[in-house]
This record gives structure tokens, sequence and C-alpha cells, in this order.
């Protein structure tokens, strides 16, 4: 069966004014615990790569410069 | 992806899971002989996984000397799960409720404490006084990376253990884990191993339709449980669900056990109470079912008649710890608990000792029915063990594999069976198109909805059974095109393996007992000349799902006759609602 993408809005927003992994900062995708979330190599920032978040915050609350902010995913809204 | 590639260590005492209840098990283990090689395997990373990733607001099980006594709790859990509990295992944990808690306060955990430095018990349960507040109990999983850093313990994170490995003698051997983002495989060989994998907690589907939205860390899917069934242990009383009574939508706790002794309680539409008592239970759960499809529903937490300040302090503590996100929930549907009682609901079903009673079949030394290896917490049988239960069953069950490797050599892994799984777990990155793992999760849980969740009828049960064989066969056409996608398409398989567990358990025990745990709507009655015993299930010789009873151990805590019908009255009688 061929495979087709499916389009979801994230939950999990990256300020990239704030974010330093260009800097080499993974704090955010180091303590995820479902790791939904990924650095952009090319826009040197974090972002959130699967639509699978619990909500939980840790990237949020762990965040050094106050760059993420989670949302709660619309579904549940 | 090219074939990955193997590399083999070894531990005297392997730990899988790093949530709540593993760290403190390798902790132990370490603290008992410092020389021993301890490694500690993490699906996520330690620093915030599991169950209390974001900490804590509360023990709701604390035996603390002056509140209460370790037989009034045995007594109060025995009655709270309808007399079915293997009690001894329950005194372990009560015996050493108090020591552990003194041993995290030491270690930095801050509990609640009144003017005089005494910790402030609070009741919540039917019978005894048990709660302790942690109004700062974010820090939990620090305070505990902090001792793991101290013992030098062996960390090992984003490794998702697979299956367990055996001895020819068949004694527990160690474990196979794979990289969740590299797709490496490893082989620990281990002389101990203490499963600490939390609940089956993506079992159900929330009502929202959202897979990850379950009311446990969804990294918790029951792996635990998968392993230890295909490794041949038995597990407990598993057709006794958890089902919590959580905020509509937002699958997180309102809470109630936070709010009840600020004086926050459960009301229907009408804002009338209708429970005596909001601690969970199997009977709790029935009469809030009861209410919701009543025409008294939906059932809300009401605490508008509290003080202004009172409220602050509830905010303070259900915004900053647990499940943080609930408060900027209730910011954007404009729910202010001054104004407004708060939508409560019926979560997902799922296992999970840690509110509920089944799992992984633990005796008091937290010992499994294969030698050399544990389980503990949410995932092992020990009823009602909430967060305090992990720490003091991890730290049982680390003293125990501590002494137990001192006499054991390290048994030799099978070469073919290496081969097999390797195999199995790699099948899906094979294939160009297929099932994603998404689909498969989603149908399988679907049907859980449909078929098992409680009132739970025959008819249906077995109609479940027949669409997860289609599904089985359905993961040989499972597709992962990247390590992620490889870690969902391994747990989609305990997932499966947990819904035909939950199946076929809710199916042998024909009897109903546990209030809405298990409703079974053929068998009514509760039936203590047939069913006064544990259920255990494990995998025969044959590779099937196999049944036999265990009879519950003479009690250690005599409990009255009257009294074993206390958590059968929690209905408030229709006169006193009236009121």
């Amino acid at each position: 069966m061929p495979l087709a993408a499916h389009d979801a809005s994230v939950p999990v927003v990256v300020d990239e004014a704030k974010c330093i992994a260009a800097k080499g900062c993974t704090v955010c995708v180091d303590v995820c615990p479902l790791d939904v979330l990924a650095i952009d190599l090319v826009r040197g920032s974090a972002f959130m790569k699967y639509d699978e978040c619990w909500y939980c915050m840790p990237c949020e609350v762990d965040c050094p410069t106050g760059a993420v902010k989670v949302n709660i995913p619309y579904l549940l809204r | 992806m090219s074939d990955p590639e193997t590399q083999t260590i070894e531990a005297d005492v392997l730990v899988i899971g790093g949530g709540t209840g593993g760290p403190m098990a390798a902790i132990r283990a370490k603290e008992a002989n410092p020389n021993l090689r301890v490694v500690l395997l993490e699906k996520a990373n330690v620093k915030r996984s599991g169950a209390i990733s974001m900490g804590m607001d509360g023990l709701n099980n604390a035996v603390i000397p002056g509140y209460a006594t370790p037989e009034q709790y045995v007594k109060e859990i025995t009655i709270a799960n309808d007399g079915i509990v293997h009690q001894k295992a329950l005194l372990a944990y009560a015996n050493g409720s108090y020591d552990m808690i003194r041993y995290l306060d030491k270690l930095d955990v801050r509990f609640e404490k009144d003017g005089a430095g005494d910790y402030a018990v609070r009741k919540v349960h039917h019978m005894g006084t048990y709660v302790l507040p942690m109004p700062e109990g974010h820090h939990v999983k620090k305070v505990l990376y902090r001792q793991l850093r101290r013992l030098r313990i062996g960390v090992i994170n984003r490794y998702m253990a697979t299956r367990l490995l055996r001895g020819a003698d068949g004694r527990i051997g160690g474990a196979i884990g794979v990289n969740t983002r590299t797709s490496e495989f490893l082989v620990i060989r281990a002389r101990t191993v203490v499963l600490a994998c939390g609940a089956a907690g993506r079992l159900g589907l929330p009502a929202s339709g959202y897979l990850f939205g379950t009311y446990e860390n969804a990294a918790n899917c029951g792996d635990g449980h998968a392993m230890a069934y295909h490794a041949g242990a038995a597990l407990a009383n598993l057709e006794c669900y958890q089902i919590n009574p959580l905020i509509k939508d937002y699958n997180g706790p309102s809470c109630a056990y936070v709010t009840g002794p600020f004086g926050g309680y459960t009301a229907n539409n009408k804002g009338n109470r209708f429970i005596e008592c909001d601690y969970w239970s199997g009977q709790m759960m029935l009469e809030f079912w009861r209410e919701l499809e009543s025409g008294n529903g939906p059932v809300f937490l009401n605490m508008r008649h509290l003080a202004p300040e009172t409220i602050g302090e509830i905010e303070t503590i259900l915004h900053s710890n647990e499940r943080p996100s609930r408060g900027r929930f209730h910011a954007r549907r404009g729910t202010d608990y001054r104004h407004r009682m708060v939508e409560m609901h019926i979560s997902e079903i799922g296992f999970c000792a840690g509110h509920s009673a089944s799992g992984v079949w633990a005796d008091e030394r937290a010992q499994t029915t294969v030698p050399g290896l544990y389980a503990v917490g949410d995932m092992a049988s020990v009823p009602h063990n909430y967060m305090l239960g992990a720490f003091v069953n991890g730290a049982i069950a680390g003293q125990e594999a501590a002494r137990f490797c001192a006499e054991v050599d390290l048994p030799m892994p099978d070469a073919e069976m290496l081969a097999a799984e390797q195999a199995r777990v790699l099948a899906p990155t094979r294939r160009a198109d297929g099932l994603t793992p998404f689909e498969v999760e989603y149908k399988t849980r679907r049907l859980v909805n449909d078929y098992l969740a409680p009132p739970k009828i025959t008819a249906k049960m077995r109609i479940a059974q027949e669409r997860f064989a289609e599904i089985r066969e359905d993961l040989d056409s499972l597709v992962a095109r990247d390590p992620h996608e490889l870690m969902r398409a391994l747990e989609v398989q305990s997932i499966l393996d947990c819904a035909d567990m939950a199946a076929a358990a809710s199916l042998y025990r024909t009897e109903s007992r546990w209030g809405f745990y298990h409703f079974r709507v053929d068998y009514p009655e509760t039936d203590n000349d047939d069913w006064f015993c544990h259920s255990l299930l494990c995998k025969d010789a044959e590779g099937r799902m196999a049944h036999r009873k265990r009879a519950v151990d003479s009690y250690v805590v005599p409990v009255d006759a009257t009294e074993m019908t206390a958590y059968q009255k929690l209905r408030i009688a229709p006169a006193q609602e009236a009121a």
C-alpha cells in the first residue's frame, strides 16, 4: 500500500529568535519523553517533528532561553 | 535502513525503566553493594521520563506514625480492592513507607509540614488518613537524577528494551534493546533484571481521538507487560482495569485528592454530591459512571464555594506540578475554579497498579514468577501503589536483586533467540510501503474502546478477539521509515499484546468485582465461592495465553466481614443527597 502524508497543526511552538540550537543547545530534544522534537540544522532551531505530544512541558520549563511554548493540542482544546 | 550494529554489555543488575521505581531500584542496589555493575536503561531520558516527568503534587499513600499504622493501611487497601490482595506485599510496602519518606526528605524532596515541622497529612480515603501534599513536588526527578549521578550508576538513555533474555535453566539472563534514534542493537547480559516500565497507558483511546492524550505518560504503553509475558512471567488480575475520573478532554485529574482536603468535592449537574469519598476505587468509578449515565451528568469538581485564598493555593499546586498544562487548558476555555465547576469524565482503560491493582505478579520481595526477574511500580501487581509504592517497592527490588546476583553466574543468551528477535524488530524497516504504526495503533485502541471498556459484555469481547487476531496478521505489513517510527511500530506490538491480555483476562473471570473495573453484564454478581482468588495469565509452552487461579494467601492483617463492604457503600443515600 502506498503511503500518503497526513498534516496536522502541532502543539509545541519554538520562537526561532530565542532558540539557541545553532549554538549546540539540545535541551528540549533531550528531555522530551516522547522524543517528538528535533533540531532543524538549516534554520538552526528546534521544532516539533512528530505529532505525538503529551503536553507535559519539560521542553518549555527546561529551555534556557524561554523559546519553547507548549499549547494544548487542537483535538482536545 | 542498513543493518544496525549490535553491541553486547554485561551487568549485575539491569533496571529497565528510569521513571520512579526504576531509579530507586538502581540506587538501592548500588547502595547495597557499590561494586555491582548497575545499569539503568531508559526509552526516553531519565531526567524527565515516566509518570512523574513533571513531579508529583502529593503522596497518596503515606503511612506516617501518628496518623496511620501499616496494619490500618493494609486493611484499607484490602477492602478498597474487594479482598483480592497479596497482603504480605501491601504490608512490606506499608512498613517501608515512612522510612522512604524520610529518605526522600533527606535527598531534598519537599513535603508539606506544619508549623512544628511535622508532616501535614490529610484525609482523602474512605477510612484512614494517608495523603501528604507536595506543593513543591515539581523537582522530584531532579533529586533522583542527582542521586543517580552521585552513585555513578550507568544510565543508558534512548534505548527501548524489546524482549527479556532467559538462561537455559529458565533464570533471567538480561534484555535486548534498540536505540530509538539509530536502531542500533544492544544486548545486555545480566544476572538480575528489574522491570519498571510503568503502566500500560496507551491501551484505550481517549475520547478526543488524540493517541497521545492519555492519562498516563504516553511513553508507558505496556512494553513491560508484553516483555514479562513473552518471558513467561505471570500477570495478575489484568481484568481489574485502571479507569480514572479526569478533566473532560484534558486527560489529567482535576484533582479531588488535592482539592478534597481544602473542601472541593465531586458533584453532579445539579451541584449535589453523590459519592461519600473521592478516593479512586472501582466502586467509586461505578458510581461515577452511573451518575454520568443517569441524566444527572456531566460530573464536575466543585470548588466555587471556597475562599479566594484557598483557590489561589490550589491553583499553585495544580498548575505547577505533575500536569501543569491543565492550567493552560482551563484558561483557554475560561474555566476559573472560583466561578465554574470543572467538567470531568471517565478516562480510557489501562493497566496500572499505581491506581488500581493489575500487573506483573510481584510478591513482598518484588519477585515475579521468573527467577531473577523483579517488577515494581505501575506495572507490578501491588495494588494502589502510587508514586511512593514505586519508590518503596523499587528499593525492595534493588536490595533483593543485589543479594540474588551475588549467588548466581551470568546466563548465556540463546543465539537463535537473539537472531529471531533482531529479525522481528527490524522487519518494519525492510518494507518500502505497508501500514503505518499510527494506523495500526489507532485501530487497535479504537477497538479496545468499542469492545473491552466496561460494562463488559461477553459477545463484544469475543468480537474484539477476532479483530485483534486480524490485526496481528497485519503486523507483517507494518512499515517504519526511520528509527522513531520503528519505536512506534514496536510499541504497537506491545499495545496489541496488552489488548489481547485485557480481553482474555476479562473473559476468564466469570463474575463482577472491583466496581466498574470488572463489571461483567453477563455475570453481574460477585462470586466469592468461585472467584475469591487472583487470576494469573501467562504464556504456556505452546505459546498460547493460559490462565490459572491463585488462592489469596491468608491475611496477615485480619479484616472483619462487616468492614469488608465499606467501599461498596460509597453512594450518598437519596434523602441525604436531596438535603
